[in-house]
């Protein structure tokens, strides 16, 4: 049975980018393994030699032909963004 | 060929082994990206080729480009590589600002190309075989200019979403000059078959490096990677750092850990890069939005059937039609630009069974040295290949000597025009006239009565009469002609 603790809440919160306060932890932590809980069922089921379904009627990928036929549109790409200049994104200064 | 032996590195307490794995990100050639319709031109206004789908509007979806699935495949055949007809793309999860989805559509167990290899080609005609574990498309993310303020990052997704192919070797390479030659070969291959342009000052190509050492035949040691590398001088050097680094470490009585490294180029130093417990956890999982990428084997065959000939069997066939060397065929087939000159020499000469060996020497020796001196490539060659052609055919068919030869090819550099008539009007034919050629050897001969009694025991002083005919008659005489005339008189 697979289950997560505290730790694992806070990990996965940091990898989210999720502010969770220390207070949040153990309720989110219940909701996380209740979660694991149910989509464990799946595990009774036998599912050897089966192939994982991907899509419920048999289809190809529909594919693009490789023509330039998007873009030019630096105005709207960054009508949301809170800070630009000269059509770039700005963002507090990440450096690794 | 041969296949080399590697370089082992030389400790305090005895000899080590470097192993090597890379995996080279490379730019697929299209006009649209990966999965939309923007372009993948360099250069353009920041966000001017990004489409809603480059930055992962709500609702916008992602749909494949059937060229980039080509160009995988293509690329596969010429790594000689197992084709997948079913591969399943992924999101790999991280959060930074250069990837506004918040994942890299990727492929991780399912890749388009499996295992593969390449032989690459080292120092003195010698080749090794480094293996390819698979290859496979995913997005590159967005740039980011740190340069621009102090507090703040300028985001610009023109890249974002062209098509990558990642290129997964085995921990195959044992030394710095096999890695070299690894990326020198992979760029080759790509750029003749047209997949990728191999520019790696635009980034075109770059290089993530993973080394490790271990005493000869022990088991595989603690990696670290470095990221990043876009230029093949550095790939060496930061390799030749990161071992010696190692060794230091283990020599002392120390552990690696693993983690991600940074070369700089001004220090010719590796630094660590993340710390450890901002190591990342991609938690792959197949893309919804996507479903798996699927053709048949007749796709596939089409394309195989469609490919350029590549340098390794060009070089197989240098060797087998001309004649030429294992090395000096690599050479003409190391870049495509230099192999299509050579062969567009090859098919303007009058007689190529006789002289396609000599044209290659023309090549690399003359026009290749002259280009370095100079700095150019052969795409800015003041000598065309007709023009050195010609040039080869007046030395084949006896118009001219190869000395002369070496000075039309200068003029024909500085000055240009059409060798043959330079010939003609500079008065640069060979003399094959016996008569004219007769009297000077005569006066040669009567001016040098000790020289030529000597002639009789020491047979090899025949090539100073030689060189002195051929001096006095400007080098226009024909040697061969000389040669003769020379044995007849001295009675050798």
């Amino acid at each position: 049975m697979m289950s997560v603790d505290a730790a694992t809440v806070r990990r996965i919160a940091h990898l989210a980018r999720i502010a969770v306060s220390e207070g949040e932890v153990p309720h989110l932590q219940g909701e996380l393994n209740a979660m694991l809980a149910f989509v464990e069922q799946l595990s009774e089921v036998n599912v050897e030699g089966v192939e994982p379904m991907t899509s419920v009627t048999p289809m190809q990928m529909k594919k693009r032909q490789d023509v330039v036929d998007d873009g030019e549109i630096a105005d709207d790409i960054v009508a949301n963004a809170p800070a630009t200049e000269g059509h770039f994104f700005l963002v507090p200064k990440v450096v690794e | 060929m041969s296949t080399a032996t590697h370089k082992l590195l030389k400790g305090a307490t005895g000899e080590w082994e470097m192993v090597i794995g890379m995996e080279i990100h490379a730019q697929v050639t299209s006009k649209s990206k990966l999965f939309s319709g923007a372009s993948t031109a360099f250069g353009g206004e920041p966000n001017s080729q990004v489409s809603l789908v480059d930055v992962a509007m709500p609702g916008m979806l992602p749909v494949i480009n059937e060229e980039c699935v080509r160009q995988a495949v293509r690329t596969g055949l010429g790594l000689n590589a197992q084709i997948n007809l079913r591969s399943v793309f992924d999101r790999k999860n991280y959060f930074y600002p250069d990837l506004p989805q918040g994942y890299q559509i990727s492929q991780y167990q399912s890749p388009i190309v499996g295992e593969g290899e390449v032989i690459v080609d080292l120092d003195g005609g010698k080749t090794a075989t480094i293996g390819i574990e698979r290859l496979h498309l995913e997005q590159d993310p967005g740039k980011m200019l740190h340069d621009r303020s102090p507090s703040l990052s300028y985001i610009d997704f023109n890249r974002s979403g062209v098509a990558l192919m990642e290129i997964v070797s085995k921990p195959d390479i044992r030394d710095a000059e096999q890695a070299k030659a690894y990326v020198t070969k992979l760029r080759s291959i790509m750029r003749y078959l047209g997949t990728c342009d191999g520019d790696m000052e635009k980034g075109s190509l770059r290089a993530d490096v993973n080394v490790s050492v271990r005493r000869p035949g022990a088991p595989l040691g603690t990696r670290c990677e470095i990221k990043n590398m876009n230029s093949i001088t550095f790939i060496g050097q930061a390799i030749e750092y990161e071992a010696r680094r190692q060794i230091e470490i283990l020599e002392d009585g120390g552990q690696i850990e693993q983690e991600t490294r940074r070369f700089d180029p001004n220090k010719g130093e590796t630094r660590s890069m993340r710390s450890k417990e901002e190591a990342h956890d991609y938690r792959y999982f197949p893309d919804p939005d996507l479903l798996p990428l699927e053709f048949s084997q007749a796709f596939v065959d089409e394309l195989k059937a469609k490919l350029p000939e590549l340098p390794d069997q060009k070089k197989t066939r240098f060797v087998a039609d001309l004649g030429l060397s294992a090395y000096d065929a690599s050479v003409l087939v190391a870049e495509r630009e230099s192999a299509v000159f050579y062969e567009t020499v090859l098919d303007k000469l009058g007689n190529r069974a006789r002289d396609g060996k000599m044209a290659a020497n023309w090549v690399i020796n003359e026009l290749f040295g002259r280009l370095n001196k100079e700095g150019r490539d052969i795409t800015g060659s003041p000598v065309s290949a007709e023009q050195l052609s010609c040039i080869i055919d007046l030395i084949g068919e006896g118009t001219i000597s190869g000395k002369i030869a070496k000075d039309l090819f200068e003029i024909v550099w500085q000055e240009g025009g059409d060798p043959r008539a330079l010939v003609e009007s500079r008065g640069m034919k060979q003399v094959t006239d016996l008569s004219a050629i007769e009297k000077v050897v005569d006066d040669i001969i009567a001016a040098n009565p000790d020289k030529a009694a000597q002639v009789k025991d020491k047979p090899q002083s025949l090539g100073w009469f030689v060189g002195q005919v051929m001096k006095a008659s400007g080098g226009k005489a024909n040697p061969q002609s000389v040669n003769d005339l020379l044995k007849s008189k001295l009675g050798v």
